[in-house]
């Protein structure tokens, strides 16, 4: 494998409907600032692209399938080569680490991932069973299984076994809402308060409408390099923003379909292969674990996501990093629900499984400098979701994981507040960061880390 | 938890309007105000019926249709899935019916869902379950009944529950649904 940039990137503004452009011409928005951010015109982008790699979820929104390659003919990449994948949730994870590897193991030099959804063909609660149709339709969906229900029961769990409160899940709805304020590509830019979060319609008890993600018409792009395609392209005249941000490490993990048939492992399982490296070499860790176990947890339930913390661990390992929380400046993750960003601080070992509850109201994953009207303990220490993240921005599911990654990016680049025209969102001079992509009740899960090159 | 709309439900539907407006002369001007038009939208119905098998797993359906409960067990390791699964994850083994109907039971996790896909919004309010056996593996997901959606709460988990059976077979997981008891 060789080193891999993510020099550029563009974003639609994510919408409840896009009914002013087909899909095509969403994504050529996010396409076209990608490559005028290096200061490329599209006829030389054209010439030294490689390929690219397609992402979007469902066939069923659009009612059109290979809609890939009528984006590739449309962005006149053609005849150059391409494919689409897909995974649930994690689709725009899965696009940024398949684009990642085309540059990585020299088949191309340069790759643009791009992806997309137009969900709003649809009326919503079609397009909740167009998503439900992702769980196992002989026994999840026909019981009125759908993916609201099926977060509310994780988190349940996860109140019942760890104490989480709702309080603690709406603060992170609070908390991206508000930095999604600042984010001129976000879908809701608005401040609410524990208050509103928990008034809100009930969709899934105890799950409100305001800690559930809206569905969304959107596009993302992100543009991939090697070191010979950097040379190619500032050949042809591209101005490649620097610092350079490098992909230092990419992981993956996958488990059951059904939530029903996640295993329930015993502590010495646990520890011995889902630990992180810094839960391992914890004697206090070890011990707190041993009394969650004895006090009848059993791993990974369903109240944590064995996929995100394989993912995790793999991409940590690649990067060298070991104390997630400290070594992070930042995670990207994906926010589907409230409840699933606390699994998620878990399974990423930003906090230890059963603290992500009293992790999501400290303040430790919160912006520093933004007034969120409530009261934090905690100083900021690794914000999560800065940019507002899917219960914000928005969550046109094939574009969701690269707009992960083009945000990231631009923190790393230090260029938010040119892109955002507003640089509260900065993060102070971020050395690393983490995108993390979701699929079904955990199915797929990516997690890749950006590192900015001195 | 039930609230005073503000907005009306609303639908994809709406008129047929027969004559769309366009400019009168496709001279440049025209033409160049063709870029200032709304998009136009259109309604496609897309309907179809699928011969759905349920393969491998039809005993269990066929155990519902006659008031059984089946499961999946490994022969050998004794590992058994509650939703059933025509091989082991770990041994690749092929596994055998067990009838689970008279095991104790309890609530694993549950919600009551106040909205969901279209097909199940009349049915709302309804309570789905995750169910726990005893000596069982993994769980199954289910319909609670017997309990009061407007009064949710943690307790419900670890609650005693039978499964009860409908009297005629839909042969859908449906067809088996729990309350609280046994």
């Amino acid at each position: 494998m060789r080193p891999v940039y993510a020099i550029s990137g563009g974003v639609s503004k994510f919408a409840k409907s896009r009914p002013d452009k087909n899909f095509q011409g969403i994504v050529k928005e996010a396409y076209d600032y990608a490559i005028q951010d290096i200061d490329l015109d599209f006829p030389t982008f054209t010439r030294l692209v490689d390929g690219s790699v397609a992402s979007y979820f469902s066939d069923h929104f659009s009612r059109q399938l290979m809609a890939g390659i009528m984006v590739q003919d449309y962005l006149g990449l053609v005849p150059k080569p391409s494919h689409r994948v897909e995974g649930g949730g994690a689709t725009g994870g899965i696009c940024f680490q398949e684009a990642w590897k085309s540059v990585a193991s020299g088949a191309m030099d340069i790759c643009v991932a791009y992806g997309f959804e137009t969900m709003s063909h649809v009326e919503t609660w079609k397009g909740n069973e167009f998503i439900a149709l992702a769980s196992d339709v002989s026994f999840d969906y026909p019981v009125g299984g759908f993916y609201s229900g099926y977060y509310a029961m994780m988190v349940t769990r996860h109140m019942k076994e760890f104490g989480t409160t709702v309080e603690q899940m709406a603060a992170v709805s609070v908390k991206n809402h508000r930095n999604a304020y600042h984010n001129p590509y976000a879908q809701k830019r608005n401040r609410y308060s524990l208050e509103d979060v928990r008034n809100a319609p009930m969709v899934a008890w105890p799950l409100t409408r305001l800690d559930i993600c809206v569905m969304s018409d959107g596009a993302a792009a992100v543009i991939f390099a090697s070191e010979e395609g950097l040379k190619k392209l500032e050949a042809g005249g591209a101005k490649i923003t620097q610092p350079l941000v490098l992909v230092s490490g990419i992981g993956r993990g996958t488990d059951a379909m059904r939530m029903s048939d996640r295993p329930h492992v015993d502590y010495d399982f646990f520890m011995e292969n889902y630990a992180t490296q810094q839960e391992g070499s914890s004697d206090e860790t070890r011990a707190y674990y041993k009394r969650l176990w004895d006090r009848g947890t059993r791993y990974p339930g369903v109240h944590s996501f064995r996929a995100g913390r394989t993912a995790g661990n793999m991409a940590y390992k690649m990067a060298g990093v070991s104390d997630p929380l400290k070594e992070l400046d930042f995670v990207e993750l994906h926010d589907a629900y409230t409840s699933s960003e606390i699994q998620t601080y878990e399974d990423l070992g930003l906090c230890r499984y059963g603290e992500g509850g009293p992790f999501a109201s400290s303040g430790k994953a919160f912006m520093p400098g933004i007034d969120y009207g409530l009261t934090l303990a905690e100083e900021a220490e690794c914000p999560v979701n800065p940019s507002g993240g899917l219960i914000a921005c928005g969550h046109p599911v094939g574009a969701t994981g690269l707009m992960q990654g083009v945000f990231a990016i631009w923190q790393l680049q230090g260029t938010i507040g040119r892109h955002f025209g507003d640089a509260t969102l900065q993060v102070r001079n971020p050395r690393r960061g983490a995108i993390h992509s979701h699929a079904g009740t955990g199915t797929y899960v990516t997690v890749s880390i950006l590192e900015k090159q001195d | 938890m039930s609230k005073i709309p503000s907005q009306r439900d609303e639908s994809l539907g709406g008129f047929i309007v027969h004559g769309v407006p366009f400019p009168v002369d496709t001279d440049p001007e025209g033409l160049a105000y063709l870029k200032k038009l709304a998009p136009i939208q259109i309604e496609q119905e897309y309907k179809i019926t699928y011969l759905h098998s349920y393969g491998q797993d039809s005993p269990w359906f066929a155990g519902l249709a006659n008031k059984r409960l089946l499961a999946s067990r490994d022969p050998e390791s004794g590992y058994t899935y509650a939703t059933p699964r025509g091989n082991d994850m770990a041994s690749g083994r092929e596994t055998e019916w067990i009838d689970i109907t008279d095991r104790a039971a309890q609530v694993h996790a549950f919600t009551v869902c106040y909205f969901g896909s279209e097909e199940f919004l009349p049915e709302t309010p309804y309570v789905l379950a995750l169910i726990e056996f005893e000596d069982v593996n993994t769980l199954l997901l289910t319909r609670l009944m017997g309990v009061d959606p407007g009064e949710a709460s943690l307790d419900w988990i670890g609650m005693h529950v039978r499964p009860r059976f409908l009297r005629n077979s839909k042969l859908k997981p449906t067809d088996v649904y729990f309350v609280p008891g046994g």
